[in-house]
């Protein structure tokens, strides 16, 4: 994995991911190794996102690594109107790795063709998000023992969702059962049921979250947006049935353990943050420790 | 011996250069404009709309004192999969092959996706050829990862 790019899930192979996923563990037992003193990286985010920015943040600067960015394009030569390329040429002159957030599809995979040093992927318009989807696979493994033969629900708005479009084709390479409950009108994409199918695994969709309960290893959640409907009226139908309570928890297994990639809404009840089987915020502080294995991994340091 | 005729009548014969027979009809100009065949300085004969045996309905196109690369002329394949390719020196036929559809585009097709970085930048267009399920021809945006089906796809 030295000085390749991360920018689509599908750029590394299932080897590859572990490794990904073993060295963190590494991290997770020692997350402050300086071993990124001698080195500079950026983090470009045209587009604000704090959270994905803070956690590549920490990453860094708990390996003792130096951070050279912007946090939003309008402080940046951006807004003079300088091209993606001519940006990223530039700062590959300062730094020894590129994180990046952008808001238009593809904007990575074009960064890493003419950066010259390798590009992460913090998030592409709507297209990839791959380290979300390694913290979520290391969240699975974590709390499972194993990423084998998982029965897996995802809840919410599956059809623009990115974070489980990237894990669908991910777990496809695991042996997983998928259970997908959402509304009619934000149904998994059949492109993404396509890598379930070709892996030769079974799907089942529902509209009804407590048909899942009893069956389910991972429940992955996931925030349904009020502008993805065309009707309002069929918005405020749907949005109450998806919101996770205590009590529907009362028959799931007692391994199961509930993710979200964050920021929740109002998708999971506070009052479920104290249950046991609530795992979102140790789920977002996995995503340090990967972040820090993939770094050390991309500059030849693990 | 009649049909022959009608046919010499419709488009005159070429000494050299290049016939692209088989077009369906409703392509015809999509594949002139992909051959770039409006700016070309060479005679271009092209016909519509005309009888096939084959198809009921095909068009063609002659280039005179011109011959193309597979590569280029295989471009055409994304609108005509029917197309073949006769290559005429001194009158006579030396050279005849349907065109392949190509494995990757580059540069010629637009990706569907506005929210694409190609659509935005000046980046290159680049994509994977591939068929569905159904034997549907796709292409798959080798940057923002969406498809453009057939239906969908303009050319630059």
């Amino acid at each position: 994995m030295k000085n390749r790019s991360l920018i689509s899930i599908n750029d590394y192979s299932k080897e590859e991911y572990l490794k990904v996923l073993d060295i963190a563990e590494d991290f997770e037992e020692n997350p402050r190794q300086k071993i990124l003193e001698n080195h500079v990286i950026a983090t470009l985010f045209f587009e604000p996102s704090t959270r994905t920015r803070l956690s590549f943040e920490s990453a860094i600067s708990q390996l003792g690594g130096k951070i050279i960015g912007f946090t939003d394009a309008s402080s940046s030569s951006v807004s003079k109107g300088e091209t993606l390329m001519d940006t990223v040429k530039t700062v590959a002159n300062y730094s020894d790795l590129i994180v990046m957030r952008h808001p238009l599809d593809g904007s990575a995979r074009w960064a890493s063709e003419v950066a010259g040093v390798p590009i992460i992927n913090a998030g592409d318009g709507a297209n990839q998000h791959p380290t979300q989807c390694l913290l979520d696979m290391y969240s699975i493994r974590k709390t499972q023992g194993t990423l084998e033969n998982i029965h897996i629900a995802f809840v919410g708005d599956l059809k623009y969702g990115r974070t489980v479009h990237s894990l669908v084709i991910a777990m496809s390479q695991f042996n997983a059962t998928f259970h997908l409950v959402s509304p009619e009108e934000l149904k998994l994409p059949s492109v993404i049921k396509k890598y379930i199918k070709d892996a030769g695994l079974n799907y089942y969709q529902y509209t009804d979250i407590e048909n899942v309960m009893d069956k389910v290893d991972i429940l992955y959640m996931t925030r349904i947006q009020r502008e993805r409907f065309a009707d309002p009226i069929e918005y405020e139908r749907v949005k109450n049935s998806y919101i996770l309570k205590n009590d529907m928890l009362e028959n799931s297994k007692s391994n199961m353990r509930i993710l979200h990639p964050l920021p929740r809404v109002n998708e999971i009840e506070e009052a479920v943050d104290k249950n046991p089987k609530a795992y979102y915020f140790q789920q977002a502080r996995n995503g340090v420790y990967v972040r820090e294995a993939l770094i050390a991994l991309i500059l030849g340091l693990k | 011996m009649e049909n022959n005729i009608q046919k010499e009548l419709k488009v005159s014969a070429l000494e050299n250069g290049t016939v692209i027979d088989h077009i369906p009809s409703d392509r015809l100009f999509t594949a002139i404009r992909i051959l770039n065949l409006d700016g070309s300085p060479n005679p271009v004969y092209f016909g519509t709309n005309m009888n096939s045996q084959k198809y009921g309905s095909k068009g063609i196109i002659k280039i005179s004192g011109r011959y193309f690369g597979r590569e280029e002329i295989n471009k055409i394949a994304l609108v005509a999969p029917t197309a073949t390719l006769i290559e005429i020196k001194d009158y006579k036929v030396v050279s005849k092959y349907d065109v392949e559809t190509p494995s990757e585009v580059q540069s010629f097709v637009k990706c569907f996706n506005p929210k694409c970085i190609t659509n935005h930048q000046a980046v290159p267009t680049k994509f994977k050829v591939f068929t569905d399920a159904n034997g549907v021809l796709k292409l798959r945006c080798h940057y923002c990862e969406k498809t453009t089906t057939q239906e969908n796809m303009v050319f630059q």
